[in-house]
Formats: structure tokens, C-alpha cells, sequence
């Protein structure tokens, strides 16, 4: 271990706000990025549902005008 | 081999195997991240020039490392879809391309922010920091011509001829502090000698490097997996997926 204390670890040797930033957007960054990607599967499923839906209305109401 | 790599190209084979790999894949990012950056923030010497400043490179040169192979990734996979036309691979590029933007985007900043206290300066036109903002600019032209064509088999191939010529620019990079004089450090990872580096600064570093690497390739298993089932949504086992999704 390298620091004595949890407060001189904050501190990083004076550096502490550049080292902090660094990390807290390259966390926030990978966090937001990971949170779309995962999300984005459901959403084209959603999509793809709403089309078939669409579709089948579309076939429904040819139905009954032939 | 050129017909058992064929079976793969199958979508449905492709999103299978991505989503058998995929817990793999995460585990070892997480748990190399994980050790890399607790070893590198809490266990590593300080240095006796940068002080505490240098724990930015645990992440800094990972980063910037990984845009630079994340982009080979996509040339390559763009490179075998225009050749063989085989559209599995346009869509890994497809995955691959805000992976790679996102990525770029923190080595530019980590770089910055590690600049700052070192060279007094957050940013420089110099060959390294500007050839790693052209990477940036071309992930993002890379994403927007794939996003800008309703036909995806079009998109596919323009955004691919650009992620192609593109390539022209990682060994600018790579080499960029050899060939022009810099600010910026040269490097210390060296392959074929002796690192520049005392090992319990560097081994944390390699296995964040390895983790960002692991990382890379879980969020693009993720995003490929939605690309595939995104461009076969007439596929009757996709419309299956899709109901059953909507039903939750």
C-alpha cells in the first residue's frame, strides 16, 4: 500500500483533481456506453414487434375491402 | 475452412456465439479492470519524477492503445465485408464503431487531464495528440455514414471504404513520437527489448491493457447482437425473439 491514509489517497500527492478526473470520466464514459449497448437489444425487439403488429393490421384490413 | 467459417456468418450461428461468449468475455474484463486499477491506484510505487500524477497512465495508455486495435478491428471486419460481401462483418464494424469513438474520446481526455499538471498545457498541435484527434473524427465519420443510408447494405460498404482508407492513420500515430519531436513521451511498453519501466508499474498496466481489450470486445458482442437482430428482423426466428420480448 502506498498511502498512509484515505485522505492522502484522495489527495494523490497533490495531483488528486487531474488523477480523479481521469478516472471519473473514463468510468462515467464505459458506465454510459455499457448501459445503451445493453439497452439497445430490447429496443429493436420493441421495434420489430410494432412492425409486425402493423403489418398484420395492414393484412387484416385488405381482408375485409377484396 | 472457407466453409466453416461460412457457417458462421450465418446471423442466427453469429448471434448464438456472440451470446455464448459474451459472459466470458465480461468476467475477464471485470476482473482485470478490476486488479489492474486497484494494484495501479493503490500498490504501485509513486514515481520520482511525476509523483502520484503517472496513475492516469493505467488507464491513459489502455485507452489509447485499444482505439488504435479497435480500429484494426473495424478495418478488418469492414475489409472482409466488402470483399467477400459478407454482411456479418459490416455489422461487427458496425458494433465495433462508437466502441472505438467512446474509447478515443477517454485517451484524449485522460491525456489532457495528465498534460496539465506535467507539460502545463491541456492540449498541443503536436503529431500525437493531433493524428489521436483524427482517429477520434474518424470513428465519427465512420458512424455517421453507417447512420445516414436507409439501405444498410450501401451504408455498409461507404462507411467501410472510409474505415479502410482511414487505416493510413494508426501507424502516424503509432509512430508519431518517432518521427517528429513531441511533447509527448515515446513509448515505454517495448515488445522485442526491455520495457522502460520497473515491473510492479507495468504489470498492473499490461493487465489493464489485456482488460480494456476484454472489455472492448464484450460491448461489441452486446452491439453486434443487436445489429444482427436490427438488419434480419423479416427472420422468422428474430419476429420469434421480438414477440416474446414484447410480451415481457
Amino acid at each position: 500500500m502506498q498511502f498512509e491514509s484515505f485522505a492522502e489517497f484522495i489527495n494523490m500527492g497533490g495531483y488528486g483533481f487531474y488523477v480523479w478526473l481521469s478516472y471519473g470520466v473514463t468510468f462515467g464514459c464505459l458506465a454510459t456506453l455499457i448501459t445503451l449497448s445493453v439497452r439497445k437489444k430490447r429496443k429493436v425487439l420493441i421495434e420489430i414487434a410494432k412492425k409486425m403488429t402493423r403489418e398484420q393490421r395492414l393484412k387484416e384490413n385488405r381482408g375485409t375491402k377484396s | 475452412m472457407w466453409k466453416w467459417l461460412h457457417s458462421y456468418a450465418d446471423p442466427e450461428r453469429a448471434y448464438k456465439l456472440s451470446g455464448t461468449l459474451l459472459p466470458w468475455f465480461s468476467a475477464l474484463a471485470i476482473l482485470l479492470i478490476g486488479t489492474g486499477s486497484i494494484w495501479g491506484l493503490l500498490f504501485a510505487p509513486t514515481d520520482y519524477q511525476q509523483g502520484d500524477s503517472y496513475r492516469i497512465i493505467f488507464i491513459h495508455v489502455p485507452a489509447a492503445s485499444m482505439s488504435m486495435a479497435a480500429y484494426m478491428g473495424m478495418a478488418v471486419a469492414s475489409f472482409i465485408g466488402l470483399v467477400w460481401q459478407i454482411k456479418s462483418a459490416d455489422w461487427a464494424a458496425a458494433a465495433i464503431a462508437p466502441i472505438g469513438a467512446v474509447i478515443t474520446f477517454i485517451a484524449l481526455l485522460t491525456g489532457a487531464a495528465w498534460g496539465k499538471p506535467m507539460w502545463g498545457t491541456w492540449w498541443v498541435w503536436d503529431a500525437r495528440l493531433t493524428s489521436e484527434l483524427v482517429l477520434l473524427f474518424l470513428y465519427l465519420g465512420v458512424i455517421s455514414l453507417y447512420a445516414s443510408f436507409e439501405d444498410k447494405v450501401l451504408a455498409a460498404r461507404a462507411a467501410g471504404i472510409l474505415a479502410i482508407v482511414g487505416v493510413i492513420n494508426i501507424p502516424i500515430i503509432k509512430y508519431s513520437v518517432d518521427w517528429w519531436s513531441s511533447l509527448h513521451q515515446p513509448s515505454t511498453i517495448k515488445i522485442t527489448e526491455k520495457s522502460t519501466m520497473s515491473t510492479d508499474m507495468l504489470y498492473p498496466l499490461l493487465i489493464n491493457i489485456f482488460g480494456f481489450g476484454m472489455m472492448i470486445g464484450a460491448i461489441t458482442l452486446v452491439r453486434y447482437r443487436a445489429e444482427i437482430l436490427a438488419r434480419n428482423g423479416m427472420r422468422p426466428w428474430v419476429r420469434e425473439l421480438a414477440t416474446a420480448e414484447e410480451a415481457k
